[in-house]
C-alpha cells in the first residue's frame, strides 16, 4: 500500500499522510472546506488505535492538541479561517511552552465568517504572529497533492525537531482536488527522544511544560532561547522552487494554488519567447528571502500573484528591498483567480516593461 | 521517638506564596497526600491553572503543565486520552473554571473524560485582584462589584458539581470546603473518591472546595473561615451530589 499511487482529495491525502507521519491524536471542529480531514480521521483514527475528538470549539481543539503534545504524542488539529482565528490563542500557548504541534488551516474568503470559497488571505496571521508575543511558527503551503503528502510528513519531524507550532497552509481548492498521489515518507530526520513530556515522574526529577517566566529577565531569556531557534530554522529549513531565474526579466512570486497556476502561465509564455521566471515559496516562514534579494536588481521586476489584496507581497517588498520593481496581482473574497487572467496580466505586464527603458 | 506526621512526598518544601489563611495551601496538602497515598505520584500529571494556583509546580512533586485560562479540562482530555496510563488532574479556580472555561468544563464532564477536577471555589478572581467571578454571591462586595452583587444585572452564582452531577459521564460530584478540621479530612475522602474513580476508569470526577480568600474578602483568616461555614455553605451546599464509584466498580 506505501508506495502505490491513490487518487485522493487534498484534505484526505493529508490525513492519511499525518496517520503514517505517527499522529496519534487527532481534534477538530465541523467548518468548511476542510471537513474532510475530520471525517477521515474519525474513521481512520480508531483503526490504528488512535484518538479522534470533535471538540466543542477550535479552543478546546487546539488545547487538546497542546494536552497530547504535552505527553510526548504527536497530535494535531484543522479548521479554516474563522475556526483558526480561535487557535490563536493556543498556538501563543504551544509555542511559549515549547511544545511540537500541527495545524492545518484550509484557507477560506474572510473577513469575518466570509465565505468558503477559496483565498490565501490569512497569509498575514499565519506568517506574522497571529497570536500573541514575539513567536513564529514554521509555515508550509504545498501546491499539489503530492505535496501535501511530503509536507505533512515533513511538518511533524519539525515540530519536534524545533519544539514549535507547524502550520500547514492550504486552500479549498488544494484540500477537495482529487490527485494521485504517493503517501510515503521521503525524508529521514535525527529526532531527539522527547525527554522533556510528561509521562509520569518515574525515575527522574519532575517536567513540568510552562510559559508563564517571573522574575527579572527571565522571560526575556526564554524569548531569547526561542529567537535563537527562530535564527537555526531560518538557517536550515527555507525551501523553494525557482525557475529560469537566469533568463527571467519577470519573476512571478506565487505560492499554493497560485503557483500552480502561474507555474502553467509561465511555461505557455515561454513557449511564445518571453523571459519570464518564478519563485515558489513552499516555506511561508521562514520566507525565501535569500534567493528573492540575490536576483532582485537591474534587469529584473517582480510580480506577486496572490488570492488576497496583497500579504504576502510585503515579504517580497522586504526582500527585494527597493532593487526592482514589485507588481502585485490578486483576487480575494474567495474568488478564484484563472489561469487566463494571471496568463493576460503576466503577458501585459511583460510587455509593459519591455516597452519601458528601465524594467 | 515515632514521627507521625510529616510532609508527603508528592509535596515540595517551597515556601508558600498564597496569603495567609488562603484556603489553596490546604488543598494541595491534601491532595499531595491522596496521590501519594494511592501511589500515583510518578504517574501524575497535574495542570496548574490561571489563577493564584499557577505556580503549582513549584509545591506539587511531580509532572505538572500549565493550560491557558480556562482552557484546563480540554489540555486534561487532550492528555489523558493520548497516554490513558497517566493520572490527571486539572485544579481550576472559579473564574478560569467557572467564567472563561465553561465550555470545557462541561464537555470534559459530558464526555466522561476520565480525569479529575479540583474546583477551588473562592468566590473571587484571586490573582487579579479580587473582581466579581460566576460564583460570588448575591450580595457579597467584590472589586467589580462595590455595592454588592445583583441578581438583576449578573444573575445568580452558578453552582457548579450540581450542573456537572446531571451528566452520565460524571462519575463522581462532591462539594466540600476547608473552614475547618472536620470538612478538611472530608475533603481529602472526596479528592480520595475523585481519583480512584479515575483509576478506575469510571468516569469524569470532581470535588469543589469552598476555600477562603481573606486577602479579597477583606478579612481576617479567622472572619473568613466564619464566613463559609455561616454564608457560602448557605447558597452552596456542602455533599455529594453523585457517586458513582460504588456502583460500577462492584459491577465489573
Ligand atoms: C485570557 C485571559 N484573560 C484574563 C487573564 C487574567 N487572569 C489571570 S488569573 C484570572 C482569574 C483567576 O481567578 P480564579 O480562576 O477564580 O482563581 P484564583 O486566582 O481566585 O485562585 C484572570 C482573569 C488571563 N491570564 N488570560
Ligand atoms: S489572593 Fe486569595 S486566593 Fe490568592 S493567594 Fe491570596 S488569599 Fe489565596
Amino acid at each position: 500500500m506505501t508506495t502505490q499511487k491513490v487518487l485522493m482529495c487534498g484534505n484526505e491525502v493529508l490525513a492519511e499522510a499525518a496517520v503514517r507521519a505517527g499522529c496519534r491524536c487527532y481534534f477538530g471542529y465541523p467548518i468548511t472546506p476542510q471537513n474532510e480531514i475530520s471525517a477521515y480521521m474519525s474513521k481512520r483514527m480508531p483503526e490504528i488505535g488512535g484518538v479522534f475528538i470533535q471538540a466543542e470549539s477550535e479552543l478546546a481543539a487546539i488545547n487538546m492538541v497542546f494536552g497530547a503534545s504535552a505527553v510526548g504524542v504527536r497530535a494535531m488539529t484543522s479548521s479554516s479561517s474563522p475556526g483558526v482565528s480561535l487557535k490563536q490563542e493556543g498556538i501563543s500557548y504551544i509555542a511559549g511552552a515549547e511544545l511540537p504541534a500541527v495545524i492545518v488551516n484550509v484557507m477560506r474568503g474572510g473577513p469575518g465568517l466570509g465565505n468558503i470559497g477559496p483565498a490565501q488571505s490569512d497569509y498575514f496571521q499565519a506568517v506574522k504572529g497571529g497570536g500573541h508575543g514575539d513567536y513564529h511558527q514554521i509555515v508550509l503551503a504545498p501546491y499539489s497533492a503530492q505535496e501535501v503528502s511530503d509536507i505533512t510528513f515533513l511538518s511533524f519531524d519539525l515540530a519536534d525537531q524545533y519544539r514549535m507550532p507547524v502550520m500547514i497552509l492550504t486552500d479549498g481548492v488544494i484540500g477537495q482536488m482529487m490527485e494521485p498521489a504517493v503517501i510515503e515518507k521521503k525524508e529521514v530526520r535525527n529526532l531527539l527522544p522527547k525527554d522533556w513530556a510528561l509521562t509520569g515522574c518515574r525515575g527522574r526529577k519532575p517536567n513540568v511544560v510552562k510559559s508563564l517566566y517571573l522574575g527579572d529577565k527571565v522571560l526575556e531569556r526564554h524569548n531569547l532561547k526561542l529567537q535563537e531557534r527562530y535564527r537555526q530554522v531560518a538557517a536550515h529549513e527555507v525551501r523553494y522552487d525557482a525557475y529560469h531565474l537566469d533568463d527571467a526579466e519577470l519573476i512571478v512570486v506565487a505560492y499554493g494554488i497560485c503557483a500552480r497556476l502561474c507555474k502553467s502561465a509561465m511555461n505557455d509564455l515561454r513557449a511564445k519567447g518571453m523571459r519570464i521566471g518564478m519563485i515558489r515559496p513552499v516555506t511561508l516562514w521562514p520566507f525565501p528571502s535569500r534567493i528573492i534579494s540575490q536576483v532582485a536588481g537591474t534587469g529584473k521586476s517582480f510580480l506577486t500573484v496572490e488570492m488576497s489584496f496583497g500579504q504576502m507581497v510585503e515579504d517580497v517588498r522586504l526582500a527585494v528591498n527597493g532593487k526592482s520593481g514589485v507588481h502585485f496581482y490578486g483576487r480575494g473574497g474567495g474568488e478564484m483567480l484563472t489561469r487566463e487572467e494571471v496568463l493576460k496580466e503576466m503577458e501585459r505586464l511583460y510587455a509593459q516593461l519591455r516597452g519601458g527603458k528601465n524594467v | 521517638m515515632k514521627k507521625i506526621f510529616g510532609r508527603t512526598p508528592s509535596l515540595t518544601d517551597a515556601p508558600t506564596h498564597y496569603c495567609g489563611g488562603c484556603g489553596h495551601g490546604i488543598v494541595h496538602r491534601v491532595l499531595c497526600e491522596v496521590i501519594d497515598e494511592l501511589g500515583l505520584r510518578e504517574s501524575t500529571v497535574g495542570i496548574a491553572p490561571v489563577g493564584c494556583a499557577v505556580l503549582g509546580y513549584d509545591y506539587w512533586n511531580f509532572d505538572v503543565s500549565e493550560a491557558a485560562h480556562g482552557r484546563t479540562p480540554a489540555v486534561a482530555t487532550g492528555m489523558k486520552r493520548a497516554r490513558p496510563d497517566l493520572t490527571v488532574f486539572s485544579y481550576q479556580g472559579d473564574g478560569d473554571l467557572a467564567a472563561i472555561g465553561t465550555a470545557e468544563i462541561i464537555h470534559a464532564a459530558n464526555r466522561g473524560e476520565r480525569i479529575t477536577v479540583i474546583f477551588v471555589n473562592n468566590t473571587v478572581y484571586g490573582m487579579t485582584g479580587g473582581q466579581m467571578a460566576p460564583t460570588t454571591l448575591v450580595g457579597q462586595k467584590t472589586l467589580t462589584s462595590p455595592h454588592g452583587r445583583k441578581f438583576e444585572e449578573f444573575g445568580e452564582p452558578i453552582r457548579v458539581v450540581e450542573l456537572l452531577s446531571q451528566f452520565r459521564g460524571t462519575a463522581y460530584a462532591a462539594r466540600t470546603s476547608v473552614h475547618n478540621p472536620v470538612e478538611v479530612i472530608k475533603t481529602k475522602k472526596a479528592i480520595k473518591k475523585a481519583f480512584q474513580a479515575q483509576v478506575d476508569g469510571i468516569g469524569f470526577s470532581i470535588v469543589e472546595i469552598l476555600s477562603q480568600c481573606p486577602t479579597y474578602w477583606g478579612m481576617t483568616p479567622v472572619q473568613s473561615v466564619e464566613y463559609v461555614r455561616d454564608e457560602l455553605v448557605k447558597y452552596f451546599p456542602l455533599g455529594t451530589f453523585k457517586d458513582e464509584t460504588g456502583a460500577k466498580a462492584s459491577a465489573v
